[in-house]
């Protein structure tokens, strides 16, 4: 049994705050179906309606514009696939053009919608990025025709960390008289989000990348832009999501973003400095490394770096059995034959896909566990170089 | 914490990934073959050298490297250990699925892992025999061409099954094969059926 553990891997899921978990346990009683009219759903619904103020609060929106969603994936899915809807006489809101515009480092959540609704007829074009992983604006600008009915580019990326100018691509679409969608999902409770300020008509957040729980998420629709419902069938969310509400994941992702709103600024402080050293620490005592992302502008706690000779997997593995959990590009570890698509977009060569990793910091990350992964972390490539085909020794 | 006292792995591989044996580090290693197969574009590579003992054409020593993931590893490091003291012949013909054995059992998606280092060992050993003057013992691995319109081998599709293919529309997916006039849709199919019982055992559902 490892004497010690630390969670690097804060963009693939986040434990539950302390307080986040309070809040849900307390809930827990609270039964009712929020569209009862009796007391038992009254309470419900006041405790949705509750946490549909904080979360619009959060991000600078009115209540109304906020539908609570299953997951990121669902929120994403929703924006391109009733925008993407190749059907075009029936009595959806949605009357503009169907092609879809966006990018080659989204989530795929979004790629394979996209891909789907190519499949099916639809015009999808992807955008380039730069080394940095930083979306390419005029090329993304050039995919815009009068046929194109969304513009979605994620605001940060999830393994790179790189943060997209988004105001400036949803000015593009705009220009264009398209609607634009970001996924805000890694960006939303680690950086400044505020959907006046980025002028988008629809954003997605998840609860369980910001110390909620998983299952719950919110789609932000601007009032008055076309919308049609995915999942069909019921009046709930005002007709926009049918199904019963998940009041508890709701509840619990009103009290994560309202703990966001206080720790966020001081986190992110703390968080970059900390980056910094392990970047500091990592160049010091490794040689021949390349990190992969925009150092100036990315989420404070995400790293991503390339061990040259040394394989993804075996990296994640062997950092695991000292208790450090961190995640790889690697194709190996996808279970595909596959690197990243992402490392990929950003032209890295494909050795160097193989050899990366990522690290997530977040709330519960302390300087004690840099020093850890510091100590340890050069030990793992020293012994992976040593038996790599790919890896001469100097 | 239950769940950090598993591991991805059976322990047999995650011992053979913790302490991989016969890691090639020396320099200067006498070796009679040598074997490279993959490449670090596709994330994984491995090298195999031997030591013989010419006269009764046996394997004294298997020494490796390679780059790849802890399948990779782990099979590589069972099998070196495997073919010290067998004959030539024996070792030429070790199957993956002998390797698989010999640790446990690897998750299927890893499958293709654990060929790597077989293949590696029949390259090494065929050096060797290069080397000696003992070229008509080598086993031509030749490829037929099954799809003569997307040009698609029989050896590709062996390669489809083991990372994975399991019915001829997971090979179509793959490979193209039978996308054009069709005529070999049959045979690609049996060949699936028997690659699949050959690799795990098992036919085509």
């Amino acid at each position: 049994m490892n004497p010690r553990y630390v969670y690097l891997d804060h963009n693939a899921t986040t434990p539950l705050h302390p307080e986040v978990k309070q809040a849900m346990q307390e809930a827990m009683d609270c039964f009712g179906n929020p569209s009862s009219l009796h007391g038992f759903g009254r309470a419900a619904r006041q405790m949705v309606e509750r946490a549909r103020e904080q979360v619009a609060a959060f991000i600078g929106a009115l209540p109304d514009e906020i539908v609570f969603v299953g997951s990121g994936s669902e929120g994403n899915n929703t924006v391109l696939s009733i925008l993407g809807c190749p059907v075009r006489h029936c009595s959806c809101e949605h009357q503009g053009g169907r092609a879809i515009v966006t990018t080659a480092i989204e989530h795929p959540c979004v790629q394979e919608t996209a891909r789907c609704l190519a499949d099916r007829g639809n015009q999808v074009s992807f955008a380039r990025v730069d080394h940095l992983g930083r979306v390419d604006l005029e090329h993304l600008e050039s995919l815009v025709t009068e046929h194109t009915g969304v513009v979605s580019v994620m605001m940060a990326n999830n393994e790179l960390g790189t943060i997209q100018d988004v105001r400036r691509a949803a000015d593009i679409a705009h220009k264009h008289g398209t609607l634009f969608h970001t996924d805000a999902v890694q960006a939303v409770g680690k950086i400044p989000v505020n959907v006046k300020d980025l002028d988008v008509d629809f954003l997605t957040l998840s609860g369980h990348k910001i110390y909620g729980p998983k299952g719950i998420g919110a789609l932000y629709i601007r009032r008055g832009v076309p919308f049609c419902p995915l999942i069909r069938g019921g009046h709930q969310e005002k007709g926009r999501r049918a199904g019963t509400e998940n009041t508890i994941g709701i509840h619990a992702l009103g009290k994560a973003v309202a703990m966001r709103a206080v720790e966020m600024a001081e986190e992110a402080v703390r968080l970059r400095a900390l980056k910094a050293a392990l970047r500091q620490g990592i160049e010091d005592r490794i040689r021949d490394v390349h990190f992969n992302g925009d150092p100036d502008n990315s989420l404070p706690g995400t790293l991503n770096v390339s061990f040259p000779g040394a394989e993804g997997e075996s990296i994640l593995l062997y950092l695991d059995l000292e208790g450090i959990a961190v995640s790889t590009g690697s194709a190996c570890a996808s279970g595909s034959l596959e690197p990243s698509h992402v490392l990929m977009a950003i032209g890295i060569p494909i050795e160097h896909a193989h050899a990366s990793i990522r690290m997530s910091m977040g709330r519960d990350t302390t300087a004690d566990d840099i020093d850890y992964v510091l100590e340890r972390l050069p030990k793992v490539i020293t012994k992976i170089r040593d038996m790599s085909t790919a890896y001469a020794r100097k | 914490m239950a769940a950090h006292q598993s591991w991805a792995y059976t322990d047999k591989v995650k011992d053979h990934f913790m302490n991989p044996r016969n890691v090639l580090r020396d320099e200067d290693y006498q070796e009679d073959g040598r074997g490279v197969v993959g490449n670090i574009q596709c994330g994984d590579e491995m090298l195999v050298v031997i030591q013989v003992d010419k006269e009764k054409g046996v394997i004294t020593d298997c020494k490796w490297k390679t780059y790849g993931c802890a399948s990779a590893i782990a099979s590589t490091s069972v099998l070196s250990e495997m073919v010290k003291g067998m004959t030539l012949e024996e070792a030429y013909h070790i199957t993956p699925a002998q390797i698989g054995e010999a640790l446990g059992q690897l998750p299927e998606h890893k499958y293709h892992c654990s060929v790597l280092g077989d293949k590696a060992l029949r390259a090494a050993i065929n050096d060797y025999y290069a080397r000696h003057g003992m070229e008509d013992r080598i086993e031509r691995e030749e490829a037929r061409l099954v799809c003569e319109c997307m040009h698609v081998t029989d050896r590709e599709i062996e390669e489809a099954v083991v990372e994975g293919a399991r019915t001829f529309l997971d090979l179509q997916e793959r490979t193209k094969i039978s996308t054009v006039c069709g005529k070999c849709k049959e045979e690609a199919a049996n060949l699936v059926r028997a690659y699949l019982a050959k690799h795990f055992g098992r036919s085509a559902s």
